[in-house]
């Protein structure tokens, strides 16, 4: 609980908006759940699909290919977080700092080729 | 300074709730949501400590991508819930034992004041103030320069992951009729169309080959 409170005043926008967000979802939720009547009963609770009963669970098991779209996604993610503190401080670094993230982005764009290459990307 | 403390109290209770349901809740995918409540909650108490990078790495990194992958994962697999529930006494003690052991190591390090959060002024780069330089900047600073090949071989880690991930789950599908744009592209309308002059009261023949 050090940190300086210049840095956390930038941040009260975003406490303010939370704040107003959870206000809001609050007052939907619990005014639905005081102020309107409820009054359940078997027909009002039975699963309502075009008149006919549900043929199957709705939590089916995904296609393991949904997974490998997933998993090259978080690869990029990471890639993206590394960038980030290397375009803040970029004026200081020199081109030292400049040509490792060129190797390193050229390392990771070989794997983007090979999966390229691989068909990883293609659907069907 | 008050409304800092009340934040960090809110933020806190909050990611321990939240960690508790992970634990108890009946549905594994409402256990994934509370999940990312955790993290969230989290990357709020380390902006409260001025760790501004990490905190959006977590939103960004965890809540983004490693969330959804766990998602992802219960829903691939076929899970029969109230099987899952029936387990729940049977793997009670092991992971009550790991739980305690966990603590235990957690009391000792406070207790012995080896937690010291404050960093000893010898490091090989102290922290510079945040008022002074960016969290994130003083990251930069060092990362790609001093620790250029801790870098890079954060690079080769995730090459080798999507490597990886591609060869254990990438099968080539049989019998899938793909477009091949240069296979339409090349196509001579010479081989396939014929035009036929057919005069008037005669059939015209076409001769497959």
């Amino acid at each position: 609980m050090t940190a300086p409170s210049s840095l956390l005043l930038e941040y009260l926008p975003i406490l303010i908006f939370l704040g107003i967000a959870v206000a809001v979802a609050g007052l939907a939720v619990g005014g639905s759940i005081f102020v309107a009547p409820q009054k359940p009963d078997p027909k009002k609770n039975a699963a309502f699909e075009c008149g006919f009963d549900a043929f199957e669970d709705s939590r089916g098991r995904f296609d393991v290919r949904f997974y490998l779209v997933a998993i090259l996604f978080i690869i990029f993610d990471l890639e993206v977080a590394y960038l980030f503190p290397w375009a803040i401080s970029f004026s200081g670094i020199g081109l030292y700092g400049f040509w490792s993230m060129m190797v390193f982005l050229g390392i990771l764009t070989i794997g983007f080729v090979y999966e390229w290459k691989k068909g990883a990307l293609e659907w069907e | 300074m008050i409304i800092e403390t009340i934040v960090f109290y809110v933020f806190a209770v909050v990611t321990v709730a939240a960690g508790v349901m992970v634990v108890v809740s009946r549905n594994p995918v409402h256990s994934v949501l509370f999940l990312i409540l955790a993290f969230f909650s989290s990357a709020g108490l380390f902006v409260l400590m001025g760790a501004e990078f990490l905190a959006m790495v977590l939103i960004i990194v965890y809540v983004g991508a490693v969330a959804v992958l766990f998602l992802f994962v219960v829903m691939m697999l076929d899970i029969n819930f109230s099987e899952l529930r029936a387990g729940f006494f049977q793997y009670l003690p092991v992971g009550g034992v790991v739980g305690v052991i966990l603590l235990a190591e957690l009391i000792l390090v406070f207790a012995s004041g080896a937690a010291d959060i404050t960093l000893p002024k010898t490091v090989a780069s102290p922290t510079p103030p945040a008022d002074v330089v960016s969290n994130t900047e003083a990251l930069g600073n060092i990362l790609y320069t001093r620790y250029a090949y801790l870098f890079q071989a954060a690079g080769l880690v995730l090459l080798v992951a999507m490597i990886g991930a591609i060869v254990l789950t990438h099968r080539r599908r049989v019998g899938v009729r793909r477009q091949r744009i240069a296979d339409q592209v090349a196509r001579d309308p010479k081989d396939v169309i014929e035009l036929k002059d057919v005069k008037p009261g005669e059939g015209a023949s076409w001769k497959s080959d």
